[in-house]
């Protein structure tokens, strides 16, 4: 498997006035080739930071990516100079944003904005790249591209402003796709249209696809390897299916049990108690300890490292640790992995199994 | 689009005819005559006069007359300059009042977006502190005392420019500062804050995330957007440079309309200060609705219905 983006021990802080931020503390990560990995985690847990890290579109100040390499072929973006970087922005490396609504420039035609990317990094002429536009917003389902290639963003909707945003994303033909929520916020119904617009685009293109989301609903829909995000650190990795039907950390097993689903009326949602950590000042040892209700001693005073269960299963909690008292995940959440039969088919959905 | 001007055009006619009528009324209150200040006529010359310009009909008659006479396009004769036309005098006095106006606009527009936009890209720099340094000056100095240092240094002290009067260049300069100092105060600062807040929005993410160079970002993205509210303050900052312009030329001796304006009141003439006052309405009115059109040509959200571009 050819691995096209690797990140390594990435620390990116923010210098406030009340001292430095945090945010994202030692990750690791890769994205295979035309695959799918999406990270996952709740507000604040340093998943768009890292994303943006990857884009270096960190403002700075306050932001600095502290330590870490970012490779990308033979590249390390942490370390070019912002005229590279803007070569590398929009034409091998895109980004989509969580809200179609103000991700678009409101006084610029679609046509106009999609064009942007073209002529900078294709060096097409400006009646070739409005072709092109068209051909883009044909292929991301607008339908009458020909006439609403003239059009405003406030002509849109937001779904079909979302599809804009994928299209000025994918003009350059990018090897990677960081789509930082892109269904946030859009209702449901348009969710499932944009998913599977992605996963469709994905196929004909080939594209690597970061996608970054707090829902594991979506997670399931369109991702083949997942990572789970928590104050700042990857805590648990794996295949889609390993990550469902056997996570091992206890926040994975809490976001599992607060995911609502429409199966059952019977079961309930069962909330992660307590607020994340105040990155400005990190625990000691485990940074989920404090709501973990099945905290050992070691966790208030040691980082569990990564353990891997298997090849591609990773996961730091010192439950994993071979002295460690055995713990099953609670009943309900167990009786929701059971629930997820791999063969349910869900919009969209593509074997998840497929790198096992 | 057209059918919405032709809207506004009927509102702005309204509008005329609400002012023409308060100003006339307004007027009356004034104390005296035109001519009760004049020593040398008699009793019996100043009844004539009256008289004659029909100033001792009752108030209403008076103002249907002076509508009647407005509505087709006659303005009246001023009292004080043997009986000529309102409409030549304001003919020969505005030429100097509108370069002076249309140069202080353009020049002090011109600095103050360079000076917003420069303080927003170098937020809480140097540059950005200085910025609004000038601008606080800029609004808090009332153009008088700006006049006024002005001419005793540039013009007294240091014999640089001519200290007052209008004949040619070198004579619009330290009236021009004077007038645009307010403008350029004034756009500075909400260009800065407009920048700094497009700055923010997600739309120049989305931009810089397309691999643009910060100045395509700038250029392109930023300016356009940050710009549509400094529209707004155009037609409220144009008033002010009409009634700033009122005192300038009175203190640089220029032979405008704002002098004019001035003496008029002083003297009771009251055609004139109808004239003059209703030249300023419309002027103003107008302005509002060039500020209205523009508003929609540079946002599209706001292009008016029937108007699909």
């Amino acid at each position: 498997m050819e691995k096209i983006l690797e990140v390594n021990n990435l620390h990116v802080s923010f210098d406030t006035f009340a001292g430095e931020v945090q945010a994202v503390r030692g990750v690791n990560f890769h994205l295979n080739k035309g695959e799918t990995l999406a990270i996952v985690g709740e507000s604040g847990s340093g998943k768009s930071v890292t994303s943006k890290a990857v884009m270096r579109l960190i403002p700075n100040p306050p932001g600095r990516i502290k330590e870490g390499e970012i490779k990308f072929g033979d590249r390390d973006l942490a370390q070019l100079s912002e005229k590279e970087m803007q070569k590398i922005r929009g034409s091998e490396i895109s980004m989509i944003f969580q809200d179609p609504m103000t991700s678009l420039n409101p006084t610029m035609t679609i046509g106009k904005q999609i064009m942007e990317g073209l002529v900078k990094h294709q060096n097409m002429s400006k009646s070739e790249a409005k072709e092109r536009a068209i051909e883009l917003l044909k292929l991301v389902g607008i339908p009458n591209a020909e006439g609403r290639v003239n059009e405003f963003p406030h002509q849109f909707s937001g779904g079909m402003r979302q599809r804009v945003v994928i299209a000025i994303a994918l003009a350059c033909n990018p090897r990677v796709l960081i789509a930082d929520e892109p269904t946030t916020a859009l209702d449901v119904t348009i969710q499932a249209q944009i998913l599977e617009l992605l996963n469709d685009l994905q196929e004909k293109m080939g594209t690597s696809i970061i996608f970054i989301t707090h829902d594991l609903g979506v997670v399931a829909n369109i991702a083949d390897r997942v990572a789970v995000m928590y104050a700042g650190k990857i805590v648990e990795t794996g295949t889609v299916d390993e990550i469902f039907y056997n996570p091992q950390h206890p926040y994975t097993w809490g976001l599992l049990g607060s995911m609502p689903s429409l199966d059952s009326t019977d079961e309930e949602l069962i909330a992660i108690p307590g607020s994340p950590p105040d990155l400005l000042d990190p625990p000691k040892g485990d940074a989920f300890a404090p709501r973990n209700p099945y905290a050992m001693k070691i966790d208030t005073e040691m980082e569990p490292p990564l353990f891997k269960i298997s090849d591609t299963h990773y996961a730091a909690t010192w439950l994993l640790h071979e002295k460690a008292p055995k713990v099953e995940p609670p009943a309900a959440i167990k009786k929701r992995m059971q629930g997820m039969a791999p063969s349910e088919p869900i919009i969209g959905a593509k074997d998840g199994g497929k790198n096992v | 689009m057209g059918r919405y001007i032709g809207g506004r055009i009927i509102s702005m006619l309204i509008t005329f005819l609400i002012i023409a009528s308060l100003t006339f009324f307004l007027m009356k209150l004034l104390p005296g005559t035109p001519f009760n200040n004049q020593d040398k006529l008699t009793e019996t010359q100043i009844v004539q006069l009256n008289d004659k310009y029909g100033l001792n009909d009752p108030v209403p008659v008076q103002y249907f007359n002076y509508m009647k006479n407005l509505l087709s396009g006659d303005l009246g004769v001023s009292f004080q300059q043997d009986g000529r036309e309102v409409s030549t005098i304001i003919g020969e006095r505005i030429g100097p009042s509108a370069y002076l106006g249309l140069q202080s606009l353009v020049v002090g527009t011109i600095i103050g977006l360079f000076l917003g936009i420069i303080a927003a890209l170098k937020h809480n720099s140097f540059l950005d502190y200085g910025t609004m340094v000038i601008a606080v000056l800029g609004i808090s100095i009332p153009n008088f005392v700006i006049a006024g240092l002005m001419q005793y240094w540039f013009g007294v002290k240091w014999q640089l420019l001519p200290v007052a009067y209008w004949d040619g260049f070198a004579y619009t300069i330290m009236p021009t500062v004077a007038i645009a100092s307010i403008v350029v105060a004034t756009i500075a600062r909400f260009m800065r804050t407009e920048m700094l807040e497009v700055l923010g929005q997600d739309y120049i993410t989305t931009a810089k995330a397309k691999g643009l160079s910060s100045t395509a970002v700038v250029i392109r993205h930023t300016i356009r957007n940050a710009s549509i509210p400094i529209i707004t303050i155009m037609g409220p900052l144009v008033v002010g440079l009409m009634t700033g312009t009122l005192v300038i030329e009175q203190i640089f001796v220029i032979p405008g309309l704002g002098e004019k304006f001035v003496n008029s009141i002083l003297t009771n003439d009251f055609p004139i200060i109808m004239g003059t006052t209703l030249f300023f309405s419309i002027l103003f009115i107008v302005v509002i609705l060039l500020v209205d059109i523009l508003y929609g040509i540079i946002d599209p959200r706001i292009r008016l219905a029937g108007g699909k571009s």
